[in-house]
Formats: C-alpha cells, sequence, structure tokens
C-alpha cells in the first residue's frame, strides 16, 4: 500500500506547513552532524595519524587479503555447506516416513533457536582449541553452517510447499516415483523461489563471521583488534569496519534483488520465521529476514 | 556435569541477566522502531531519507561492530565511560534490533490491502482517522508474526554481549565450557536447553497474540 493513499494532493496550506516541518527537519539533522564533526574534531579525533593505516598500502592490504577475503571466505563456505545441509534436512522435514521427519524436525528447531555464539564456544573447545588457526576458522564455518543450514531448511520446505499442488499430482499421474518428483519436478522449480532467500542468508552469515572474534578466529574483526590496539584508533577502525560489511552486504541485497525480479517476479520475497510457532506460511515480505 | 549443578545459582543469574537485557532492549527497541517507521512512511522528505540511511546503515554492520562502537570507540571519546554493562548492552542491542522492528512494522502496513484506505477516504475519514481506525489496527496484526521473529532473534542476540564481558547466559557457558572441557555436550544442552525455553515463550505469546487478533477477513 503506498502511503499516498492516506491523504488527498496536499493543498496550499498543508504544503506550507510540510515545508515548515522540513525545514525543522533539515536544521536539525544538520545540528546533529555539526555538533557531531566538531565534537570529534575537539577530541582530536578527526586527525591525520588515526587515519593513517587505513591509507596506508601494507594496512590496507592487510584489511582486504586478511581481514575482508577471509571473511567472505568463511562466509562463502558457510553458506554452501549450508545449502547441502539445509536441503538434506529441508527434504526430510518433507519426508512421509515419521522416522525421517521428526529427527529431522527436531535438529532443525534446535538449531534455529540457540544462539549462533553459543554453538560457536561449544564447537571452539570440543574441537577447534587444539587445532590452531584452522581449527579457529572451522570453527567459525561449522556453527555457521549449523545455523544458517537449519534457517535454509526451513526456507528449503517453504520454497517446496509454496509450488501449486499440481505439479506434484502431474508428476504422479505420468507415475514418477516420490523421489523423482522430488529431485526432477519440485526441487528445480523451488530453488528459483528460494535463490533470493539464499542470497539474503549469506548476508547473516557475513555479519555473524564478525562473532569469530570471540574465539580470536581470523577475519576483519581479528585484524579491526589489531589494528586499533595498535594505533589506539577505536573509532577509526569501527568505522572502517563497519563501512566495508555495509558495503559486502548492500551488493548482496541488490544481487538478491535483481534475482527475485528475474526470477520470480512480484511475488514476495519467501521467508520463514524464527520457530516453528512463528512461521505461519504467510509471507512477510523478508522483514523477518537478515537479523 | 556436576560443576554445573553444583553452582546452578550462576546458571540462573546469568539466564536473569540475558532476560533483563532482552526485555529492556525489547522494550526500547520497539519505541524506537515505532519511531523511525513513523519517520518513513511521514510526509516530511528529510526525516524519511534519515531514517532509510540509518536503516540501511545499521542493519548491513554486525551487531558485533554496533557493540565495538558501544563499548570500545565511545568510551574512548569520552561517552558511556561510567554507564553500567547492563545500560551499554541495551544500547548497543536496541540501536540494532530498531531497525529490524522498523522493517516488520512497515511490513505490516505493506500488507493492509490498498481498497482498506481508499474506503476509508471515500467515506470521508481523515488523515489521522484513516490510520487510527482503518490501516494501524490491521497494521499491526499483520506485524505480529515478523515482529515475534525480530524479538526472538534479538533474544538470540543479546548472547553477543558474552564478548564485551557481560555474564549472561552464553558468557558463563564459556566459563564453564573453558573450565570443563570434558564436559562440553552437558553444558551445551543445559544452556540450549534455557535459550529454548526463552525463545519457544516468546513464539507462544506472539502465536498466541497473533490468533486473538487474527482480523476476520
Amino acid at each position: 500500500m503506498s502511503t499516498s493513499v492516506l491523504f488527498d494532493a496536499p493543498g496550499p496550506r498543508t504544503r506550507a506547513r510540510h515545508r515548515a516541518y522540513s525545514v525543522v527537519a533539515i536544521v536539525a539533522v544538520a545540528a546533529l552532524v555539526v555538533a557531531l564533526v566538531l565534537f570529534l574534531n575537539a577530541k582530536g579525533e578527526l586527525s591525520y595519524s588515526l587515519w593513517e593505516p587505513f591509507l596506508t598500502p601494507d594496512f590496507v592490504r592487510v584489511l582486504l587479503v586478511d581481514g575482508l577475503l577471509k571473511t567472505l571466505e568463511m562466509a562463502f563456505s558457510s553458506v554452501v555447506l549450508a545449502v547441502v545441509f539445509g536441503a538434506l534436512f529441508g527434504v526430510g522435514k518433507l519426508s512421509d516416513h515419521a522416522w525421517v521427519r521428526w529427527p529431522c524436525l527436531l535438529v532443525v528447531e534446535f538449531f534455529r533457536a540457540v544462539p549462533v555464539l553459543l554453538l560457536m564456544i561449544f564447537i571452539f573447545f570440543f574441537w577447534g582449541i587444539t587445532h590452531g588457526d584452522s581449527g579457529r576458522y572451522w570453527t567459525v564455518v561449522a556453527a555457521l553452517t549449523l545455523y544458517n543450514g537449519a534457517v535454509l531448511a526451513e526456507v528449503f520446505r517453504a520454497g517446496v510447499l509454496a509450488l501449486p499442488k499440481g505439479q506434484s499430482e502431474a508428476a504422479y499421474a505420468i507415475g514418477l516415483r516420490k523421489t523423482q518428483v522430488m529431485t526432477s519436478v519440485l526441487l528445480p522449480q523451488a530453488v528459483k523461489i528460494m535463490l533470493p532467500a539464499i542470497i539474503s542468508q549469506c548476508v547473516v552469515a557475513l555479519k555473524d563471521t564478525s562473532l569469530g572474534m570471540y574465539v580470536v578466529a581470523p577475519g576483519l574483526t581479528r585484524v579491526g583488534k589489531q589494528i586499533y590496539t595498535q594505533f589506539n584508533n577505536q573509532l577509526q577502525t569501527a568505522i572502517v569496519l563497519a563501512a566495508l560489511y555495509v558495503i559486502v552486504n548492500l551488493l548482496l541485497t541488490l544481487v538478491a534483488t535483481w534475482l527475485q525480479r528475474r526470477l520470480v517476479g512480484e511475488q514476495k520475497p519467501l521467508d520463514v520465521g524464527m520457530t516453528a510457532l512463528v512461521n505461519t506460511g504467510e509471507n512477510t515480505g523478508g522483514a523477518a529476514g537478515g537479523i | 556435569m556436576n560443576e554445573v549443578f553444583s553452582n546452578f545459582d550462576l546458571v540462573l543469574r546469568a539466564f536473569w541477566l540475558t532476560v533483563q537485557i532482552a526485555a529492556l532492549s525489547g522494550v526500547v527497541s520497539l519505541v524506537l522502531g515505532t519511531v523511525l517507521v513513523a519517520m518513513r512512511i511521514g510526509p516530511i522528505g528529510v526525516l524519511r531519507q534519515f531514517a532509510t540511511t540509518y536503516v540501511t546503515l545499521v542493519r548491513n554492520t554486525p551487531l558485533l561492530v554496533v557493540f565495538i562502537f558501544i563499548f570500545i570507540a565511545a568510551p574512548n571519546v569520552g561517552w558511556f565511560v561510567h554507564t553500567p554493562f547492563l545500560l551499554k548492552g541495551v544500547i548497543a542491542v536496541s540501536l540494532y534490533t530498531s531497525t529490524f522492528v522498523c522493517e516488520a512494522l512497515r511490513s505490516g502496513i505493506n500488507a493492509v490491502p490498498v481498497g482498506q484506505a481508499e474506503a476509508a477516504r471515500a467515506i470521508g475519514m481523515t488523515f489521522s482517522q484513516n490510520l487510527a481506525h482503518v490501516v494501524l489496527p490491521q497494521a499491526f496484526r499483520a506485524s505480529v508474526p515478523p515482529l515475534g521473529s525480530t524479538m526472538i532473534a534479538m533474544t538470540k542476540n543479546t548472547s553477543v554481549a558474552a564478548v564485551f564481558g557481560l555474564m549472561e547466559a552464553t558468557g558463563r557457558m564459556r566459563f564453564f565450557t573453558n573450565r570443563h572441557a570434558d564436559d562440553a555436550v552437558g553444558i551445551l544442552i543445559v544452556f540450549a536447553v534455557g535459550y529454548i525455553v526463552i525463545v519457544e515463550l516468546i513464539s507462544l505469546a506472539s502465536y498466541g497474540l497473533e490468533r486473538r487478533w487474527r482480523a476476520a477477513r
């Protein structure tokens, strides 16, 4: 619903009132920005020496190669593994056999309800701690795989259920087996609906790689910590880290939106709630995603 | 395992802190999110732009980086130096969650069919009557499931506070696991059950509200 339906086209007096509000708002926002800049300047936070590491080629390389690239690698491997995990358990949840369906349901609900950080700490002390740096790396990947895999399992299930019933009925009618119906009729169509949701899940995975800081895993947050410990430029480092994450996430969101428009069309993005109960099967337009 | 059960008061106190952070952040982020959504659908272009920028930036920043801003960067420029950790945690979680609350509410408003608002206009309701009697009551109902999801995600996100020294459930779990690594599985289960109970309570509440408020269409 566009907001314009809420009121008639404003008349001259309302327009004047809105103009007045706008001026006040502009002044308020501008005052806020100016005050912030003046404050930071007074504190010396804008001085070149604090920003210098981010303009020095060596540090930029460390930030991009040891930081950003490692983070992207972690996010990417965990999403690839999560897709496999999600496909297995998502299809498992749709199984006709109760002894397949229930364990899958339990596993998925468990990993969806538990914080990623809790899983990460468990995997770290259970396995990662004795395997050095690669142990820390794979700790993060494993924790993210379990969480995002559980979410994607739900996405897979919702994607398959979102298909018109006639598809599977027609497939059964021409004599395909259950597995054939799933693999050659339902999944190929469902993937189209799911792809944007999977890309959106990449944003979640990417953001959650930052949690690796708690187990001193490689990636942007570790490099960031090294930089701000050395130069005592906490604020500047935080700004640069946030900017890097925001840029990559916005690019991913662009891809997701483009895929959505290209593959799915006007239909709303696939969205699953956080637990079985909240998942009403109604699409909320992707509002719950990304957190 | 004995270690955990003989120190069970520590576990309970840790979960109490988790609940405190979650409850406080829930209230603050609902208020902030409502203000943001009001700016975003309102007629003032500057505020719309401001709210959109805020939501886009904060939504795409990891919560951990938001925590770095509040817990490490801000004290370095003289802010929040003597603020209690609990309060700083609530600020960080709320700043982050409010953007998702804003999106959930906006999706609720978008879910109201255009015909509803048009019909209200047609029988002569003003803007505020239209909002108060027709659009918002339906929008609120439609946003219950996404809001419930957001609140659940927020509760799980309070665990990030552990990284910055708050001894809430996840911090306590690390404390125990660090000391008794051979009991890692048992400790995980104890703490996971705690989180699952909280999460399922929130989803029950959300489910109940949704059923109770479901609009007859």
